[in-house]
């Protein structure tokens, strides 16, 4: 049976095809779900996708995180679902509290929008299962606030706990310690600036974030 | 009870990149103000509080502003309670 991913549609979001038609080509089903529900379809991982959620008023993800879906969702991983919020996605889940930290603005003054290497520094997520550790992947960043900040105890906790999923090989926006992506105690949320659906197709530039994909459903049976 | 203007002020905490302000600020010398320094932006939100005095207002703010209008990893807020100007009768 093909696993089911919930692609969790805010107003303002926009990249909710872009992953449906990634994880399709991967053989999973999927299921856009309207950030107004207050629950879940019976789907093995969640997605949150790019784009600006509530259009990002107040600040990116600070009103999506009040959206009733957004219960369910916590239910979710509280039950050890894998979830994956993607560049504003990551944005909602520190907001909503379910990844430490916060994507403060880039440090240069620009908005964002180039293919950049990450580098995978933890095999031991739902979003890297499938990939090595040190393994470096090309994948687009598309983002204002993407600076990685926390405060220091809390980065040496993710140090410690190899919480760090992705790092920048070249960091593009001055995010802490190089990070791009971190995950929460239980490993099975993890947030990321960069867009792996959009690394899906060798006519994409990179089909580098496959990797990250297929984790990710690899990871359903698992769960089974 | 009474209706209470209030002000937040919500700035971004010391050390938090601030690229609007520093485009701002490098924009200042070509109009002659060399002299400006440390540009930060933030927001000012305005609200009204129905409640039965100051303290129960700014009590109010505080934890809207704990629970919205600020990410306590990068931003502050400086509350400010007007005095009533009219009363609820």
């Amino acid at each position: 049976m093909a696993a089911r991913v919930g692609v969790v549609l805010f107003p303002g979001s926009n990249c909710e095809h872009d992953v449906v038609e990634a994880v399709e080509a991967l053989g999973a089903e999927a299921d856009i779900v309207w950030h107004a529900k207050s629950a879940l379809p019976d789907v093995d991982a969640v997605v949150l996708p790019g784009g600006f959620a509530h259009g990002d008023y107040l600040r990116p993800g600070a009103v999506a995180r009040f959206s009733p879906v957004m219960s369910a969702v916590g239910d979710f991983v509280a039950d050890g679902g894998p979830v994956v919020g993607i560049c504003n996605g990551f944005q909602v889940l520190t907001e909503a509290g379910l990844l430490p930290g916060a994507l403060q603005k880039n440090s240069g003054l620009k908005f964002l929008c180039t293919m950049v290497s990450v580098r995978v520094e933890t095999a031991n997520s739902v979003l890297t299962s499938a990939a090595e550790t040190g393994q470096v992947l090309r994948i687009p960043i598309n983002h204002f606030e993407g600076n990685y900040t926390c405060p220091a105890e809390t980065l040496a906790e993710l140090r410690d706990q190899d919480r760090v999923v992705l790092r920048y090989v070249d960091n593009p926006n001055g995010s802490t310690d190089s990070i791009a992506g971190v995950c929460n105690e239980g490993r099975n949320v993890v947030g990321l600036m960069p867009h792996p659906e959009r690394a899906s197709d060798p006519l994409l530039g990179s089909e580098d974030g496959r990797v990250l994909l297929r984790s990710l459903l690899a990871h359903v049976p698992a769960l089974r | 009870m009474t209706t209470f203007d209030v002000l937040v002020e919500v700035r971004l905490r010391p050390g938090i990149a601030d690229p609007e302000g520093a485009t701002v600020e490098r924009a200042l010398p070509a109009l002659g103000f060399g002299g400006v320094r440390g540009v930060r932006m933030g927001k000012a939100i305005r609200f009204e509080v129905e409640a039965a005095s100051a303290e129960e207002a700014r009590r109010t703010a505080e934890e809207l502003c704990r629970r919205l209008l600020t990410n306590p990893v990068i931003e502050d807020a400086v509350i400010e309670v007007s005095p009533p100007v009219r009363q609820a009768t």
